[in-house]
């Protein structure tokens, strides 16, 4: 056992302790706690990282040291390891670009309360990414959600609060029929680690018996999980909570917090079940249906929006269907392209709100459409950032959105059934997608006339007025166009971290 | 598939249609009461569940007392722990969900979700 192989356990650990740290600190404190927790973290993951690519396998960290199928486990790959490290390079970029808007929006006494919840968010998804263990994983999915209902509610006004209570409800129905699922598999089985569960599946099912009871329950822990993560129908308290919100609490929520559940709901189908037995079950046509319903529907809304943060809010529910759909393809490279997506959509997706929020700052912090007009020249970088976002989320190539959807259309190939409808899908949500996106960087590009601006009293913001958001916007593209430039070595890494998955 | 089943594993049958109950009431309801009443229906029809599962007619908790250390004496413990967490779990989600019911309720004066979303859309904030 090296001292690496420890870092896990450490940064889920420190993260934790960390929360309710900052609740007895001052808020200038918190923030730096924080901050330094975050970055702590990631450079562990980073070695972690570093460790399991140079060791070629994953590894099983056994916690208190009792064995197999009675202790709690810890299971690292590079997948685990590299997820942990986008997460937290995300995760800090927010951070950093909301730092205004938090001390304007939230109360003086309630600043270290933020960094409670954002700390405890953390601890969730690290150990939502790290474990092997289903009930350790129900419970922190349980942690996330409390702690994300915090992120919205936190910002005091009737809208958050009434989007906080919508969306309470909908993550305690997901998590209701999730628990549902992982009782039924307990009882199936008789274990609660993944890896003894996909032991006693693979038995069950030579020997061909409790096939309906193993179909319900991964039908039961599918469904909760695409309800946590707001799968098209399920997707009603959405743009509330990232539309009046806190900037970095809606950048994190779209960004992180519905990519944990569905990494979870990857983990379930690959190293629980087994891929071969969700193939087989037929689950995935029904989230291949559902995602690609929602990746019209979601633009469709996105287009009759005039508000610009509850339009990048209907983007997500888009985007998340263009997940499920890589999920519903049924293959290993359908997969890939869905992990990948996940990875592309979250820093596309924060640098939409942070550029978002540049551009509402010089348009005397009006959502409106038509407020917006010529913002790109008020704010340069804003308006740079947020044309760099649409392009990748519209797919141009150089930028990771191209990346993704190119993914998806060969992942298509390889399935005679479903490459007709995910083609003609791909197709028409790419150009509903430029409908909007380009409609608002348009809108951004058009000089707005002099008179107008004097009588409306809107400010121009140089770069150097806010310095964090600056850093946090420049990063953020940085990060993209890494992402759509160089994606072979990530796309590597996926595809040996998913070897390792099972 | 034979529908006797159903009688001799009746108590899981109870527990499934509570879960029904809890999670329709949960879904449908429009006062957040009665729905906060559906989620702790639905979280304890879980709970009969795992302690269904859990119990074995005639054995007892695994603590040896009396020298017996014959496996078949003992039940297995871990879906009662399984249900000690998953208490711990559904009552503070329970008291979340109570305290932004206090808070919409001194705000709005009313326990409809569907009332208070038309208010705020006039209020257009």
């Amino acid at each position: 056992m090296q001292f690496v192989q420890n870092f896990p356990f450490m940064s889920i650990i420190l993260s934790l302790f960390s929360g309710p740290l900052s609740s007895i600190v001052g808020g200038k404190a918190a923030k730096r706690i924080n901050l330094a927790v975050i970055s702590i973290i990631g450079l562990m993951s980073a070695a972690v990282l570093a460790f399991t690519i140079r060791s070629g396998d994953s590894y099983v960290y056994t916690m208190g040291h009792f064995p197999a199928p009675w202790g709690n486990e810890i299971r690292v790959g590079i997948m685990e390891a590299l997820m942990a490290l986008i997460f937290c390079i995300i995760m800090l970029l927010c951070m950093l670009g909301g730092v205004y808007e938090r001390e304007r929006e939230l109360e003086e006494s309630k600043q270290n309360l933020y960094y409670v919840m954002v700390n405890l968010l953390l601890c969730s998804l690290l150990a939502l990414i790290y474990t092997n263990d289903l009930f350790t994983a129900y419970v922190f999915v349980e942690i996330n959600t409390i702690s994300a209902c915090g992120l919205i509610m936190i910002k005091q006004n009737g809208r958050t609060i009434e989007a906080a209570t919508r969306y309470m409800i909908m993550s305690l129905l997901g998590s209701g029929l999730l628990l549902l699922g992982i009782c039924f598999l307990y009882d199936l089985t008789g274990h609660l680690l993944m890896s003894n569960i996909r032991e006693q599946v693979r038995i069950l099912r030579a020997a061909g018996t409790y096939h309906i009871p193993l179909l319900i329950s991964l039908g039961l822990m599918s469904v909760g999980l695409a309800i946590k993560s707001a799968l098209f129908p399920f997707h009603s308290w959405l743009p509330d909570a990232y539309g009046y919100s806190t900037l970095s609490s809606a950048a994190i929520l779209s960004s992180l917090v519905s990519k944990g559940y569905i990494f979870l709901l990857a983990k379930i189908f690959f190293r629980v079940i087994g891929f071969d037995m969700v193939w087989d079950s037929k689950v995935v046509n029904v989230l291949f249906v559902f995602g690609v319903a929602g990746m019209i529907m979601g633009s469709v809304s996105a287009i009759r929006e005039n508000n610009i943060r509850r339009m990048i809010a209907y983007s997500s529910v888009a985007q998340i269907g263009y997940i499920y759909m890589g999920f519903g393809l049924g293959t290993t490279a359908g997969v890939i392209a869905s992990i990948y997506h996940i990875v592309s959509h979250a820093a596309t997706k924060s640098l939409l709100f942070v550029a978002a929020s540049g551009i509402t700052d010089v348009s005397g912090d009006s959502t409106d459409f038509f407020d917006m007009t010529g913002a790109g020249y008020r704010n340069k970088l804003a308006g740079a950032a947020f044309t760099v976002g649409s392009l990748s989320m519209v797919g141009m190539p150089m930028f990771s959105g191209f990346i993704s959807k190119l993914l998806f259309a060969q992942a298509a190939m390889e399935s005679t059934h479903k490459m007709l409808p995910t083609l003609i899908a791909l197709a028409i949500s790419t150009i509903l997608n430029a409908i909007y996106f380009m409609k608002t960087v348009i809108r951004l590009y058009t000089p707005e006339k002099r008179v107008v601006l004097k009588k409306k009293n809107f400010r121009t913001i140089a770069m150097t007025e806010q310095p964090s958001k600056s850093i946090a916007l420049v990063c953020f593209i940085i990060l993209n166009l890494l992402l759509g430039l160089s994606s072979e070595p990530v796309i590597a890494l996926f595809r040996s971290g998913l070897g390792m998955f099972s | 598939m034979n529908i006797t089943n159903l009688f001799t594993n009746y108590e899981e049958a109870v527990a499934m249609i509570l879960f029904g109950i809890g999670f329709s009431n949960l879904l449908l309801q429009k006062n957040l009461i009665k729905k906060i009443i559906g989620l702790n229906i639905m979280d304890t029809a879980m709970y009969l569940f795992l302690a269904l599962k859990g119990y074995v007619a005639g054995r007892k908790a695994p603590i040896v007392t009396n020298g017996i250390q014959d496996v078949e004496a003992y039940i297995n413990p871990i879906p009662s722990g399984l249900v000690l967490t998953g208490i711990v779990v559904s009552v503070s989600v329970t008291a979340l969900m109570l305290s932004l019911t206090i808070r919409l309720y001194r705000r709005y004066h009313s326990l409809d979700l569907d009332e208070i979303s038309t208010r705020l859309k006039k209020e257009g904030l």
